[in-house]
């Protein structure tokens, strides 16, 4: 990569900032190799960790926000952000929907600290794990875990060029008659979540027959009533149906419900 | 030319030379295969990879895959896919547009050349849907140049039908089990003590320049009536029957039944129906542009009236609710499609029952709107 100071000036800032999470949704960014040249060329990439050490200073024209709010700072500090920043982007579960950290909203977060930490003291946090729109107005809200490399660069370049982005909310199912994917819930009463799914992934776990586990959370048009006794009728017990809803958008309202509703029974 | 020609006869050998034939005319034979616990639609290269012996289970939201003893190769009736996956594919590319360096934009439509196809297996109900969205995308003043490439230039091979399925009503929709005419050779499966054979008509004359290639043999009397007889018993097997009133008023005078409210209620939104459907032909225009900004194009995927986003207007979607959604798509396909395009949008083949996840029925539904109104009407009337 050729010095940034070799690239024309007035570039947009764009800054990638971290919350609780794994990094995977970040690092998607570093996966994009084609066409990471080409983002450098158009965004100047001012603040990013997991890429440079140097950080620049804001405000930012476009920033990435990955990861959920867990702890006092992180409240503090996506306020800061969305202060610093024209555009906002979630990217991925955590930033969008709490993560698979957001099972900590069930249970009691002192117990698991005391499981967890040999010096529970240390330890700061808050009782729940929530998504970046609760604290912040957001702008994007991209989908998934991780997120899709695809849909990370058409986010980003419809931003360049003002356009809304091409991010279908439509169901996985979608994808899957598109791609050619026979449905493994109809011709192998495989439990699949994909008719319940917002689309992104292309379908991916179907095309190798598995069932969908919702890692892009709830599509905008669910309907858990009819759509449960599926999951039943194909081998799963009310745990089961818990458990599966209870992954990375467990926080999602629609899964939350969803799940809340079986417990009930 | 139907019944202008003596019909032939070949055997399991004509079978593996028509693919072989159309394959040395330059053709891409598409035809039934098993794949994924399936039936589907794919390149064949010979006829080893026809379902020979394989036979399908169906039901509402149900198929499954079952051995058969005859050993038949087209004892199986509609699968995951329709032809539309060749003849109007998910994705296409319309135009694209640079800018040159001098800041001027040059636009060029797409002019990739149509692939030259032979569809191997085409069933009466799916020879009715090509023709339903020849009138669809050619009819008109706005005919989609693109399709009419690739329709123009494949080779259809109908066979007629004589193992219908749990969820087939062709009977009911006037599309088969028999082929009349659109296609280019007709084949009819027969297995009895006198062999493995098919009944070969002829429908075009390329048509029969392709018979003349193959080993075939004049049709014996035997063979004729065998053929005859087993597509004359599919009539009689249909897994479903539509009620016998016109679906196009029914459509009409139910737009308010409460029967909407209860379907509702079922559906999953999930679009499966329309995906799978050999008739529905809606897409939306997808712009794509590179990083630079100099370079776009526009594409168009299959889109559906199940999705919110297909009626998303300035304010949100006209089609908010999933009773006005599957209202939509019914009342359309079994009636204002006559208003729109002279003919039912329905052909019968059952796929939007067997792939619906949780088994939504056309079928009983159009039961249930039409006992819904007879009802009303009984209690109007006393």
């Amino acid at each position: 990569m050729t010095a940034d100071t070799d690239r024309p000036a007035g570039r947009p800032k764009l800054a990638v900032w971290k919350f609780a999470s794994c990094d995977g949704c970040q690092l998607t960014l570093l996966d994009c190799e084609d066409e990471l040249l080409g983002i450098a060329d158009k965004l100047q990439i001012s603040y990013f960790l997991e890429a440079s050490s140097a950080p620049g200073p804001g405000p930012y024209d476009l920033s990435l926000v990955e990861g959920s709010v867990t702890t006092q700072q992180d409240i503090e500090r996506i306020r800061h952000i969305r202060e610093v920043s024209r555009r906002l982007v979630t990217i991925g579960a955590c930033a969008t929907a709490g993560g698979v950290q957001a099972l900590r909203n069930y249970a009691d977060v002192a117990e698991f600290r005391a499981a967890v930490y040999a010096r529970p003291d240390y330890i700061q946090t808050l009782e729940t794990s929530t998504p970046i729109s609760a604290h912040v107005p957001v702008d994007f809200e991209l989908r998934g875990c991780p997120i899709d490399r695809g849909q990370l660069i058409e986010v980003i370049t419809a931003y360049l060029v003002g356009r809304a982005p091409d991010v279908p909310e439509h169901s996985v199912c979608f994808e899957c008659k598109r791609r050619g994917t026979v449905c493994v819930i109809v011709a192998h009463g495989t439990p699949c979540l994909g008719p319940v799914t917002h689309a992104g992934c292309g379908a991916l776990c179907p095309a190798y027959g598995r069932g969908c586990y919702g890692c892009f959370g709830p599509s905008n048009s669910t309907n858990f009533p009819a759509f449960i006794p599926l999951l039943r009728r194909d081998g799963m017990n009310t745990l089961d149906v818990v458990r599966v809803l209870r992954t990375y958008n467990t926080a999602a309202p629609e899964f939350e419900a969803a799940s809340r509703k079986e417990l009930r029974g | 030319m139907p019944d202008g020609t003596p019909h032939s006869v070949i055997d399991k050998d004509g079978l593996d030379a028509l693919i072989s034939v159309l394959t040395g005319h330059g053709r891409t034979v598409i035809g039934p295969t098993v794949r994924d616990g399936a039936i589907v639609l794919a390149e064949v290269c010979g006829g080893d990879e026809l379902p020979y012996g394989w036979g399908v289970e169906l039901e509402a939201g149900h198929y499954r895959l079952k051995r058969r003893e005859d050993g038949a190769a087209f004892a199986h009736s509609a699968g995951p896919q329709s032809w539309k996956t060749f003849l109007h594919p998910q994705r296409v590319r319309e135009w694209s547009a640079e800018r040159r360096a001098d800041g001027e934009l040059v636009m060029a439509e797409d002019d990739t050349p149509p692939p030259s196809y032979a569809f191997l297996g085409v069933r009466p109900c799916d020879l009715r849907a090509i023709a339903v969205q020849d009138r669809v995308l050619t009819g008109g003043p706005y005919a989609d140049r693109a399709y009419r490439g690739r329709r123009e230039g494949a080779f259809l091979v109908a066979v007629e039908c004589t193992e219908p399925g749990a969820t087939c009503f062709c009977v009911s929709m006037g599309t088969g089990p028999a082929v009349d005419d659109g296609y280019d050779l007709a084949l009819t499966e027969v297995i009895d003590d006198q062999g493995h054979r098919f009944l070969v008509r002829v429908g075009s004359a390329e048509g029969e320049a392709v018979l003349a290639e193959l080993p075939c043999r004049f049709a014996d009397a035997a063979t004729e009536t065998a053929a005859r007889e087993r597509v004359a018993e599919a009539v009689g097997r249909m897994g479903r029957t539509m009620p016998p009133v016109d679906l196009q008023v029914l459509m009409r005078e139910t737009l308010q039944a409460e029967r909407w409210n209860d379907v509702a209620a079922r559906c999953l939104t999930c679009g499966n129906c329309t995906m799978v459907c050999p008739t529905c032909f809606c897409t939306t225009a997808e712009e794509v542009t590179d990083l630079t900004g100099d370079h776009a194009e526009r594409w168009r995927r299959w889109e559906s009236c199940f999705d919110l986003e297909f009626t998303h207007l300035q304010g949100g979607p006209v089609r908010a609710s999933s009773r006005s959604r599957y209202r939509q798509w019914c009342t359309h396909k079994l009636g204002t499609w006559y208003d729109q395009f002279g003919s039912s949008g329905c052909v019968g083949c059952g796929r939007c029952i067997v792939w619906c996840p949780v088994g939504i029925d056309i079928v009983e539904e159009a039961h249930a709107l039409n006992d819904e109104r007879a009802a009303a009407s009984e209690q109007a009337a006393s």
